[in-house]
Order: structure tokens, then sequence, then C-alpha cells
């Protein structure tokens, strides 16, 4: 119906669009900022393969408007790391083998940047419960659990 | 699904969201979204007009009023899990924030989104009922204050008129002694429950039961009060015998999830659960 201007950082970029009330911000990041990276899959909430973080914390990207996230800055995975080298975690993720078809890795890395800010040594049971909001249907999550174990060491915590 | 089409307003005053709410019979309240975007993409709810009070002044706020906590009904879930002033004034009120779906849920989803929507499986809504708060609402005709035990009609209904909005949510602050706990039966951690017990008790010097307070989520089109299982224990039962009595006057249905004889024996079980650690942590 309405269209509207909206302004928010994205990956540390001020974008500046005009969008309808109905579209949403993983639609807006996919469709208009062709960044990619976050996915959709249900679309409603449960899944989090949209996750991304706005103003710093994980949110789903499907369940906000572009129009609420105005004003805000919102961090994707492209924005997560410069250039091609790989963060921690995605390091971690290589290395432990922690996807397969890789559909649900985008949202899993976010998630985790924000639980290893928060909690930079969680205990096994604090991973596993951190990760509860993402699903995925290919690993079984043992390998994702041992990505952060990973992750926590190569980003100089644990021991 | 994608949400279908409507239009948008983000007014910053409550005066003006009234209005906004008042120029359209379709008009809906968006709060947080986490409920109301899924119905949008399940297109179960169409509304013409969507009125965002996010940026409303004056509706994200916690403020401590000595007996009584209140909290600004667009203060977000996971603020309101984190604050020191909440955690020592309704403790029962963080522990069931935990179980509010997910930290990616929490940082959006807001406490008087939670509780205007009124999911009978939803923990913010039996928080208000077992402690016997209330909550602030405003409209056209001023302002008005409806208790808790007045507010749920029935599966997603609150006696919230259309053109009102919720603006706070206020609980009685806790004592000394008290003790609570929540116990969820659920398929996955972070998913509604199929059944769960909200409980708060408080001791006196002598260790004997002084006030109860007991909800109970999933069993029906609204959160339960289980005022028997709370007589029982004020009048001195063990929680194992108060916890028989939570399944009196209940009639769950059934669903894919759950039979109903099932919900009940839920009831009793996380009943029994919740009352106990509860004692423990008051003593
Ligand atoms: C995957 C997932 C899992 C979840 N799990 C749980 C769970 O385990 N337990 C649980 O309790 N919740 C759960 N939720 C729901 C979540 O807690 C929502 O945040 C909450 O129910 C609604 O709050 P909101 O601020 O997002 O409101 P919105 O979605 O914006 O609004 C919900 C409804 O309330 C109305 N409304 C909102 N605010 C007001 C107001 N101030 N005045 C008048 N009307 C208003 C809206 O018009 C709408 O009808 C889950 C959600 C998701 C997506
Ligand atoms: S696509 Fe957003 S949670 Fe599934
Ligand atoms: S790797 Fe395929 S869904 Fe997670």
């Amino acid at each position: 119906m309405s269209d509207h201007a909206v302004t928010i950082r994205v990956n540390g970029v001020e974008r500046s669009e005009s969008v309808p009330a109905r579209l949403t911000l993983a639609d807006f990041l996919r469709e208009r900022l062709d960044l990619t990276a976050t996915h959709l899959a249900c679309e409603h909430g449960v899944c989090g393969a949209c996750t991304v973080l706005v103003d710093g914390e994980t949110a789903r990207a499907c369940l906000l408007l572009t129009v609420q996230a105005d004003g805000s800055e919102v961090t994707t995975l492209e924005g997560l790391t410069e250039g091609d080298e790989l963060g921690p975690i995605e390091q971690a993720f290589w290395a432990k083998h922690g996807m397969q078809c890789g559909f649900c890795t985008p949202g899993f890395v976010l998630t985790i940047a924000e639980m290893l800010d928060d909690n930079p040594n969680p205990t096994r049971e604090e991973i596993i419960e951190g990760l509860g909001g993402n699903l995925c249907r290919c690993t079984g999550y043992v390998k994702i659990v041992e990505a952060v174990e990973e992750a926590v060491s190569l980003r100089g915590g644990g021991g | 699904m994608k949400p279908p089409d409507f239009d948008y307003v983000a007014p910053t005053s409550v005066d003006d969201a009234i209005k906004a709410l008042g120029s359209d019979a379709e008009a809906k309240v968006l709060a947080g979204g986490q409920s109301l975007i899924p119905l949008l993409a399940f297109r179960l709810a169409g509304p013409s007009l969507l009125v965002d009070l996010a940026r409303v002044d004056g509706l994200d706020h916690i403020t401590d009023e000595g007996d009584r906590l209140v909290i600004g009904a667009m203060t977000r879930q996971r603020r309101a899990e984190r604050d020191p002033v909440v955690a020592e004034r309704c403790p029962l009120l963080v522990e069931s924030l935990r179980h509010v779906g997910h930290p990616q849920i929490r940082s959006r989803g807001t406490i008087g989104g939670s509780v205007a929507h009124a999911d009978p499986a939803a923990e913010l809504p039996a928080v208000v009922l077992a402690l016997g708060g209330r909550v602030h609402v405003t409209g056209h005709s001023g302002d008005r204050t409806i208790e808790a035990e007045d507010l749920f009609q029935g599966f997603l209904s609150t006696s919230i008129e259309d053109g009102e909005i919720l603006t706070a949510v206020e609980v009685p602050a806790s004592g000394p002694r008290t003790g609570w706990s929540v116990v969820e039966i659920a398929r996955r951690p972070g998913d509604y429950a199929l059944c769960g017990a909200l409980c708060q008790l408080q001791l006196d010097d002598a260790g004997a039961v002084v006030d109860a307070h007991l909800a109970l989520i999933g069993v029906g089109d609204r959160p339960m009060r289980a005022h028997a299982v709370e007589a029982a224990v004020l009048g001195g039962a063990s929680p194992v015998e108060a916890a028989t009595l939570a399944p009196d006057g209940l009639s769950p249905g059934s669903d894919v999830h759950a039979s109903s004889d099932y919900r009940l024996h839920l009831a009793t079980v996380t009943s029994r659960r919740a009352l106990t650690q509860a004692l423990e942590s008051a003593a």
C-alpha cells in the first residue's frame, strides 16, 4: 500500500530506500541489497536461518519489518568479517565439519557470535541451550557444538 | 509466506497511537511482532493498518514502586530478563522469561505484547495471573486498570477493547523468604509448553507457607490459576498432596501434541515439581 523511507546501517554502510510496509528485513537484505547470506526457510520464526544482529542483538530477520528497523544498525554474516578471511567461528565450522548443506550455517554463526561475546567460555550445556533457537536438518548438531568449542579456543578463550 | 499488504504508522505519543487506531476499523497494534508477524505470514490476520508502538514515548520502563513493580508495555523481554530491579522485585518473572522462546525472540518480543496476545501456553500472562497483578490500558474514553483475573477471556482473547492500548503491566513485588519455580514439559526447549506450572510461595519465620501462587499453562483456553492447590498448600498440605488437586476444574483439549488426559496428568506432575522447588528455594 504505502511506501516508507527508511535509513538502515547495514554492515557499516548507510542504506536509504523506500520500502512497502510488508517487506521483511530478510527480504530487504536479500532482494534490495543482494546480501544473500541471510537465508529464509520457515518465514515464521521457528528455524533461525534468517538470524541477523539488530543493534548488536540477534533477531529473526523474517519477523521484523524493514520499517521497524528504520534507524537501526544491522549486521549480517557478510559483515561479520572483513574481506575473504574466515573469522574464528567460520574457521571452526570448517575445521570441525560443522556444516553439510550449509543452509542453516549463517544463522548459527551469528547466534554463536553473540553467545561468545556474552559468555566467552560457555559450558557444553550452555552451548546446547544457546543453539536452541536454530534448526539444522543435516548435522545432528554434534559437529556444531564441537565447532563452538573450537571457536572458543580460536578466540583465545577456553582452557 | 510473506505478510499480506497493509499500511503502517509509527506514532511517537500514546494519544497519536490511539487516534491512529481509531482511524481504521481494521487497524492493529504492532509491538515486537514476534506473534503478530507469524500470524500475518500464515494469513491468519489481515489488518489494513499496523500501529507500531516502538517509537511511542514512555512505554519502555521498569519502575520499582515499593510494593509493586510496574513494567512499560514496550519493554523488551530480554531487557526485563537482564534487569537487576526485576531480578530483585519479581524473580518469578525472570525465571519465566527464560522459558519464552529463544534469545533471538526475546530481543524483539515485549512484555506488553505477550500479555496482550494471551496465548494459553505463554508464560507472562500466567505470571501476571498467578501473582494477582493487573494491566493499565488507555483508549479514547480514558485510562483504566484491569485485574489479571478479569483480563484473560479465552483463546488469544482479553478484555482489552479494540482501540485500547495496554500501556503497562503491574505485579506485586515479592517479599522476604519467597521461593519460586517454573516447571514445563515441552517437546523441545524454547517451544511453547504442553503444560507448565508457575509457582511462588512465601514462608513465615517458622517456615509455614503464608502466601501461595500457582498458575498452569497449556491446560485450557487461557492461563488457569490453581486456587484449590494454593488453598491446600496454605492449609499445610505437602506438595505431593496438594498437587493431586491441580486437575480440578480443568478440561484441556486434545491435539496432535498431547491428549486431554495426558495434559491433566502433566498438570499434577508440573505442579508437584514446581511446589517442591519453590518450597526449597524459599527455605
Ligand atoms: C519461535 C517462537 C517461539 C516462541 N515461544 C514462546 C514461548 O515459549 N512462550 C511465550 O510466551 N511466547 C513465545 N513466543 C511469542 C513471543 O513471546 C512474543 O514475543 C509475544 O507473544 C508477543 O509479543 P510481541 O511484543 O512480539 O507482540 P506482537 O507480536 O507485536 O503482538 C501480539 C498481539 O498483541 C497485540 N498487542 C501487542 N502489544 C499491545 C499493546 N501494548 N496493547 C494492545 N495490544 C497489543 C497485537 O496487536 C497482537 O495482536 C514465541 C514466538 C516465536 C516466533
Ligand atoms: S526463516 Fe526466519 S526463523 Fe525461519
Ligand atoms: S547443514 Fe544443512 S541444515 Fe544445517
